[in-house]
């Protein structure tokens, strides 16, 4: 890179990018323990823990991001941060899987009983549909 | 003077009808520049996301993930289905729908069972009559889609994969490919298919912080995790499009609608009043 004493900080979750810029210093919580990037650092591939990012810009000012785990990689001239947008943990990831799985179950148990206000909608729509064809049908005839 | 009374509230109800079709258009229009922009926005991370898995797979040629190795016996296949929540979105969830059953007739046919996961309540009400199983569902997603929200989705699927009762994984979602067009599509999520590699740097040596295989079960995990987050976003962007279009349509309808019972309208006034002129006249010569 051109300079010598910043590094290349992205940090980037999936619903959009959070920041883009050169550091002095970065400051991330590895889940084996915090750890402070500076530039030339050796390349590292890490997990992330949920906690807080920092980054010294050039300038000496600190900017500070919340993660909520996720991974980071370092490369000397450049360290991407991919942030998770929520918390994550085994236990809630099991939970939700928990949860998508109930959903579709009672769906399933629902099919044929009760039936959703959409579907008599759409089947009273039909029904009308087909009764104004009939209707047209008639005045033809007569 | 009967019907012109009917005809004038008919045309009162058209009017109100095409009220509420143009301001759906309208809002439709302007959801689909939010989800445009929340589809670029999500760009930066898939693209980061495959060079690191690029160069950890690189710098790792001896591990194999099992989302990385295909297998040779497709013995159960399974797929994601992304459909809206809420219909008046012209033919957009229809496409899909059907574009999933081809897939699914197709991989019927080589004997594969099928294992559906659907995003969106529409999914959910056309593939239950089907009676295919269904391992995880998750609705009403909203406007404005969450990766947390489809996290645990994605990990009965993963897990299915990982436990071997699927061996395969499809994503089915309408493209955005412009406002007037959205073209459903399927895609591979598992295995991956192999990442390009080209263009990526040379070779690096990482320290590792856990083991690199449980980095890398953690990546292409939330790999996954951001392509079906991506589907779901761009399917509200396909979503408002369709729907801008299917009410644009259904506005000029109404229009046309109104004309013709205007004109009927016109005639039957013109008519009742020829009418009375006549009997008063009539009656005028009688007396």
């Amino acid at each position: 890179m051109a300079d010598p004493h910043t590094i290349h900080v992205d940090i980037v979750s999936a619903e959009g990018q959070i920041f883009s810029g050169e550091a002095a210093m970065v400051f991330a919580p590895a889940s084996e323990g915090d750890i402070g990037v500076a530039p030339r650092h050796a390349p590292l591939l890490s997990l992330l823990k949920p906690g807080e990012v920092r980054v010294q810009t050039p300038d000496g000012q600190e900017q500070h991001f919340f993660v909520g785990g996720g991974a980071i990689e370092v490369q000397p001239s450049k360290v991407t941060v991919l942030a998770d947008t929520a918390l994550r943990a085994k236990d809630i990831d099991e939970a939700a899987a928990l949860a998508a799985k109930q959903r579709a179950e009672e769906a399933l148990r629902d099919r044929g009983g009760h039936i959703t206000q959409a579907e008599a909608l759409a089947e009273l729509a039909r029904a009308a549909a087909q009764l104004k064809i009939i209707e047209r049908l008639r005045k033809l005839r007569s | 003077m009967p019907g012109t009374k009917e005809i004038r509230s008919k045309i009162a109800s058209v009017k109100n009808t095409q009220k509420i079709t143009k301001a759906m258009q309208m809002v439709a229009t302007s959801k689909m520049r939010r989800a445009q922009d929340r589809m670029r926005q999500a760009r930066p991370y898939a693209e980061k996301m495959r060079v690191v898995i690029g160069h950890l797979t690189e710098a790792n040629p001896d591990y194999r993930h099992p989302f990385l190795q295909p297998r040779d016996e497709v013995k159960s296949i399974g797929i994601i289905v992304v459909a809206t929540d809420r219909g008046l979105a012209g033919a957009l969830n229809a496409n899909v729908f059907k574009q999933t059953l081809y897939l699914m007739r197709e991989w019927q046919r080589k004997g594969a069972t099928v294992n559906l996961c659907l995003i969106g309540a529409k999914g959910l009400a056309f593939f239950r009559r089907i009676g295919v199983p269904i391992l995880a569902n998750v609705a009403h997603l909203g406007d404005r889609p969450h990766v947390k929200d489809l996290i645990g989705t994605v990990k009965v699927m993963l897990d299915s994969y990982r436990e071997g009762k699927i061996d395969r994984l499809f994503l089915v979602n309408a493209q955005f490919v412009n406002t007037m067009t959205q073209k459903p599509v399927v895609e591979q999520l598992l295995p991956i298919e192999a990442m390009d590699t080209e263009g990526l740097q040379e070779h690096w040596d990482y320290i590792y912080e856990p083991e690199a295989a449980q980095i890398l079960d953690g990546l292409l995990m939330r790999y996954i995790e951001s392509q079906v987050y991506r589907a779901a976003v761009e399917n509200v962007a396909s979503e408002m499009a369709a729907r801008m279009i299917a009410m644009g349509a259904a506005s000029d309808n109404a229009g046309k609608l109104i004309n013709e019972l205007q004109l009927i309208y016109n005639k039957a006034r013109q008519a009742a009043i020829t009418k009375e002129l006549s009997e008063i006249v009539g009656g005028a010569a009688a007396v």
